[in-house]
């Protein structure tokens, strides 16, 4: 039994075929990343295995049970949690009133205290400005809050959309080394991005999407010499 | 237009404070549905005439006293405020905006009708023995009632501050209300989200009306008095905005009595209407901004 699985998923907005066909395995305790350029769907996918889209047609499991037909809060209750794109954070909330959501469910909020030193340890910046309001935090802080209210979240699979969207390639560094650091504690990790080389590099497999299709699958090792993705991503 | 001496001005202030402060409770009950699902509720004035009625047969059949009665008014019009939601109101959350307004003027009609068949249109008043006292302090006279309504305006405001500072699900309501696909990243269910948030703004405006009608007449169309004002109040407030709202509340009182001071009778409502120009105008973001503060 995979640990997620999506099988020939398709998704539309109204009359616009997004994903097609689209099929996915994740493994459990792996970093998995889909790459591909603006509008190929990635967004999409993520939205869809949260819940927040349907699928048409095609089914999506995890551990053996479906899921595509649950509402949003329900796929988070089983550890399936999104940083979206953008971070989405609640801009007049304090740092911690924000991360204190991230355990709104009442199993993460059981473990409220523990999961609020991990991610002050993982992002000691956020302890230092929890009583400031959300919205005041730079960039890269944003992005930071946006992965402490995921882990408050007791994710078991955490799904990043393009979290180095926007800053500066120290701050990239930072938000990666974290990444890493959340999957060697255990979580799982589906990592959008539109950095290519970066993501191959820190990920285990690698899916790439093209107009809302899978054109390339492996390991991503594999991948970072594959002559296709030099030429459409690495401009080689 | 006429001077008022002194004392008139004196008595008018006071009482637009005590006004005010109703009028902010009921603003607060619109702002917080409009804040958190974006809906000018229409149906606002009736719930708040359900709440008058409550408590005048509640006082009239039972003999419960009306302040007594905020027991039971305040989880009758949350029920009455959720059921709406989760059954119409839901329905609609994705229509346009002219369907959504349709719907709760749609309500709103049919509460008001439906109270006419059951409680005939007449107008009925509550005299209730020991509420008919007025202190006066110097030349002031206030009326006991009055002074209530507007204490208990104050500690409703505060409780739920304190429910939306305070508790998760006030935290929940307030993270919904500005971030949605955030809210539903951390696993909030907006629907209920919004049933609870439109039940808590019908419970206000319900406990608004039962502490005005130990001192206000009530009949199927009293509501629509207010909740004029209250739209006026929101907007003043900035639309969504919860504590600019309860003070715009006072301003509004004040205003409109301190107005009704120096112009006669009933051109008083014109004053109202005049500043809500004035804001649309002027400062269309209301005077406390948008916030979810
Ligand atoms: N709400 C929507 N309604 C209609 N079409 C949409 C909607 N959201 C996205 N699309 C379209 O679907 C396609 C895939 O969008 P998606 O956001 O999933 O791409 P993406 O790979 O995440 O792109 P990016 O890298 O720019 O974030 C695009 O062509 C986009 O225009
Ligand atoms: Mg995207």
């Amino acid at each position: 039994m995979s640990f997620l699985k999506a099988d020939e998923i398709n998704v539309q907005y109204e009359d616009m075929h997004v994903l097609q066909e689209v099929t996915m395995e994740i493994d459990q305790q792996k970093i998995v990343t889909i790459v591909g350029a603006n509008g190929a769907g990635k967004t999409t996918f993520l939205k869809t295995i949260a819940g927040i889209l349907r699928p048409t047609s095609g089914e999506i499991r995890f551990l053996g049970d479906r899921i595509d037909h649950l509402y949003p809060h329900k796929i988070v209750e089983k550890g399936l949690v999104r940083i979206p794109e953008g971070r989405k954070i609640f801009p007049s909330l304090s740092v911690l009133e924000n991360l204190e959501l991230g355990s709104y469910l009442p199993k993460p909020k059981a473990k409220r205290p523990e999961s609020l030193e991990k991610v002050f340890f993982l992002f000691p910046v956020l302890k230092e400005r929890s009583k400031q309001l959300a919205g005041t935090l730079s960039g890269g802080e944003q992005q930071m809050l946006a992965i402490g209210r995921g882990i408050m979240s007791l994710p078991r699979l955490l799904m990043l959309d393009e979290p180095s969207l926007g800053l500066a390639p120290v701050l990239v560094r930072e938000i990666f080394r974290s990444v890493r650091e959340i999957n060697k504690q255990g979580t799982t990790i589906l990592l959008v991005e539109q950095n290519v080389f970066t993501a191959l590099d820190l990920a285990h497999d690698g899916y790439v999407l093209e107009n809302g299709r899978i054109v390339l699958k492996g390991k991503s090792k594999d991948l970072l010499h594959n002559e296709h993705i030099k030429e459409a991503f690495l401009g080689i | 237009m006429t001077i008022p001496g002194i004392p008139l001005l004196l008595q008018a202030i006071v009482n637009g404070i005590l006004m005010g402060g109703v009028y902010g409770l009921i603003a607060v009950g619109l702002t917080l549905i409009f804040g958190v699902m974006n809906i000018i509720n229409f149906a606002h004035g009736a719930f708040m005439m359900l709440g008058m009625y409550a408590t005048y047969w509640l006082y009239v059949l039972l003999g419960i006293d009306p302040y007594l009665s905020l027991l039971l008014t305040i989880p009758l019009l949350f029920i009455v405020g959720l059921l709406i939601e989760r059954f119409l109101i839901a329905q609609v959350l994705d229509a346009p905006g002219h369907n959504q307004l349709l719907l709760t003027l749609g309500i709103s009609l049919f509460i008001e009708n439906f109270a006419i068949c059951l409680w005939s249109p007449n107008f009925r008043t509550l005299e209730i023995p020991y509420l008919q006292n007025v202190v006066n302090i110097g030349t002031v006279m206030i009326s006991i009632p009055k002074v209530i309504a507007f204490l208990s305006a104050i500690i409703f405001t505060a409780l739920l501050y304190y429910f939306l500072k305070k508790t998760d699900m006030g935290k929940a309501i307030r993270a919904a209300s500005e971030e949605k696909e955030g809210a539903l990243t951390v696993g909030i269910n907006l629907k209920k989200i919004y049933y609870v948030a439109f039940g808590i703004g019908a419970a206000c405006v319900g406990a608004a009306g039962t502490v005005i009608a130990p001192f206000f007449y009530v009949n199927p169309h009293v509501g629509g008095i207010f909740v004029i004002v209250a739209f006026v109040v929101v907007v003043l407030g900035g639309m969504g905005n919860f504590i600019g709202a309860f003070f715009a509340g006072l301003i509004i009182g004040l205003a409109e009595s301190v107005g009704a001071a120096f112009v006669p009778g009933q051109v008083k409502q014109f004053i109202i209407y005049f500043i809500f120009i004035l804001v649309l105008l002027f400062k269309p973001e209301g005077l406390f901004g948008r916030s979810n503060e």
